[in-house]
């Protein structure tokens, strides 16, 4: 069975989420419906405060479901154990807009993490992988650098070998060509893209960048907390 | 692929290997130099405090046990208000006799006790505690009299050449051919020779003598009134036994028979805890550790406040709860063996230092430094511990 053959990674369905509480409470997201194709690109755009990147969360099992239900790689994360977010998180890759990697680790110690998560196993083959797609990624003469060294866009590399390196089975991203140029930032979503196509990676994007849409599998606006256009 | 130096922080591969992970707590530290040096110092500066107490408290023990090397005794009968070997009233020398009816004694022996002044040409005044007994007996002689037999010439004495404010050339070349004289109590008498003891806390130091010396040297003392009664039981006796019976035969509430081992461990247990100054040195101990507890707090609670958004990432990640109780208490064990060590060299020099300067028994031993670095690394788990709490604010959502 073709990878593209199984079910959807990631199924919305009558989603709404609220922030505070009383007469401070906030609905950011309303009956949210969505279905996402594995190994495919999508993007989701919108006006800041349109609830995008509250959907990132949610999906990525970074927030508590309050109402409806997220089925994220066949599990349901309404109501899930801590251990078992935490065991969902390690299926995925997060790639933040501020890259928040650690400063106290070098380039090579911090895409490590993203392999030690997994366990001990091949623990001595971390290095070489973790070397591997920093070089891939244009970092081979800065493995050993600390971030307080790299360039904003290095450190953006760093992040991507970081979440890519674990081969996640979807890769959350906000805003991660933020900090790139135009050739590193295509780069980066060009292997993202292609990790799709080799490896059935599903990818959902938060992006306001307008020079990767057009990479985009499918581009999904949100305004006001709804989906209103799906392409 | 080969990483060309991935290898390059041995300690750092050393602690990889040993935790089967990233060092993260060890890199953390040692990625900000000045703050870990002064959290490796304040550590340090809290164990010199609690080794400096415990060596004080040791020497206090060591003092007081070394006391009774001087004696060799299975039964020690004392006043009921004498918690050690110099203080308390005297007892009656009849109790003696009625001791030695007990079936299972086999010998006594009474033995005094006084303080007196030796006035040095350079003004120096110095306290001893004089102890006096029956030199012929030497069965009740102690290991450290090895030259007892020159007390039983009139007025000789053996001093404690450990005695606090006596200078080393004082008693060189002091035999019984070449006597120190000193005069104490209105008595010249003549140092034949010398023991090791050591000031201690009753006093600068010790002059034996014989028991008709002391009443030479204290005129208002009566030899019907000694200060303890030491007692040997007969071979095959146990003097805790022996001694029990002596308490019942005798019926008395003025006096105490207790074995020769009890009563060192009574002395040595009221010295450290019931006297004052045993009680400070305990206190400094106590203070010591609560100094370390909040220095290693506030430096881990500092550093996971500084790495929150960083964990908050490790999360985000799926790294379990445990990691991060892993990198704190990482973090807690390598500050108390970088504050113990320093500690341990530092406090050889000052005990080298207080052990000339007060003629006390200070010194390192193996179970106190294991003690220190076993209660240095608690209280640093400790700390960790109580730092996690700060671990929960960490909110991967807070990310994005």
């Amino acid at each position: 069975m073709s990878l593209l053959n199984l079910p959807d990674p990631v199924v919305v369905a009558g989603l709404n989420h609220s922030f505070g509480s009383g007469a401070a409470k906030v609905q950011t997201l309303f009956d949210v419906h969505l279905q996402i194709k594995r190994g495919k690109l999508t993007t989701l755009v919108g006006p800041s405060g349109s609830g995008k990147t509250t959907l990132l969360t949610l999906m990525g099992c970074l927030r508590e479901i309050q109402e409806g239900s997220v089925q994220l790689l066949g599990h349901e994360l309404f109501g899930a154990t801590t251990s078992t977010l935490n065991a969902m998180r390690r299926r995925l890759g997060f790639i933040f807009q501020a890259h928040n990697l650690h400063e106290s680790l070098t380039a090579l110690q911090n895409v490590r993490m993203g392999l030690e998560v997994h366990g001990k196993s091949k623990r001595n083959e971390f290095d070489a992988a973790a070397a591997h797609i920093l070089t891939q990624l244009g970092l081979g003469e800065r493995l050993h650098y600390r971030p307080a060294k790299l360039s904003g866009g290095q450190k953006q590399r760093v992040a991507v070998a970081r979440a890519l390196v674990g081969n996640p089975e979807i890769v959350f991203a906000d805003e991660p060509t933020a900090a790139l140029d135009r050739e590193t930032g295509l780069r980066t979503v060009m292997m993202l893209k292609r990790l799709g196509e080799l490896r059935g990676t599903t990818t959902v994007m938060v992006t306001h960048d307008n020079r990767i849409l057009d990479l985009a599998d499918r581009i999904l606006r949100m305004e006001e907390g709804r989906i209103v256009d799906d392409r | 692929m080969r990483v060309r130096g991935a290898n390059h922080y041995n300690l750092t591969t050393l602690l990889q290997w040993l935790l089967g992970r990233m060092p993260i707590g060890w890199l953390q530290l040692v990625s900000n130099k000045l703050r870990f040096f002064a959290a490796g110092t304040g550590v340090a500066f809290a164990c010199i405090l609690v080794f400096v107490q415990l060596g004080m408290m040791g020497s206090f023990s060591q003092a007081t046990r070394s006391t009774y090397r001087i004696l060799n005794a299975d039964i020690m009968i004392s006043a009921s208000d004498s918690n050690g070997l110099t203080d308390g009233s005297n007892v009656a020398r009849r109790r003696m006799f009625q001791a030695l009816a007990v079936p299972g004694v086999k010998e006594a022996l009474p033995v005094f006790v006084g303080k007196t002044f030796w006035l040095q040409e350079d003004g120096n005044r110095m306290e001893l505690t004089v102890i006096g007994l029956d030199p012929t007996r030497v069965s009740f002689v102690g290991p450290v009299l090895d030259q007892v037999d020159v007390l039983q010439l009139t007025n000789h004495a053996l001093l404690d050449r450990r005695s606090r404010g006596l200078k080393p050339e004082q008693l060189k070349g002091v035999s019984p051919q070449t006597p120190l004289l000193l005069e104490a109590n209105h008595q010249l008498l003549t140092v034949a020779g010398t023991i090791s003891l050591g000031g201690g806390f009753a006093g600068d130091g010790f002059l034996i003598v014989s028991d008709q010396t002391f009443l030479r040297l204290f005129p208002a003392r009566s030899s019907a009134a000694p200060n303890h009664i030491l007692l040997n039981v007969e071979s095959g006796q146990n003097p805790e036994v022996v001694a029990a019976q002596i308490a019942e035969s005798l019926a008395v509430d003025s006096i105490q028979v207790r074995s020769f081992f009890r009563a060192v461990e009574d002395d040595v247990i009221y010295q450290t805890t019931r006297r004052p100054v045993g009680l400070i040195f305990g206190f400094g101990v106590a203070i010591g550790t609560l100094v370390g507890l909040v220095i290693v707090y506030q430096i881990l609670s500092t550093d996971v406040a500084d790495h929150l958004s960083e964990y908050a990432t490790f999360k985000a990640m799926g790294y379990p709860a445990s990691f991060f109780r892993s990198v704190v208490l990482e973090e807690a064990v390598v500050l108390a063996l970088v504050g113990f060590f320093p500690a341990l060299l530092v406090t050889l020099g000052i005990y080298s230092v207080m052990a000339k300067a007060t003629g006390l028994p200070i010194a390192m031993n193996f179970e106190r430094a294991a003690l220190v670095l076993g209660g240095t690394v608690l209280a640093c788990s400790i700390s960790g511990f109580l730092a996690m709490r700060k671990l929960t604010h960490a909110d991967p959502a807070d990310l994005f």
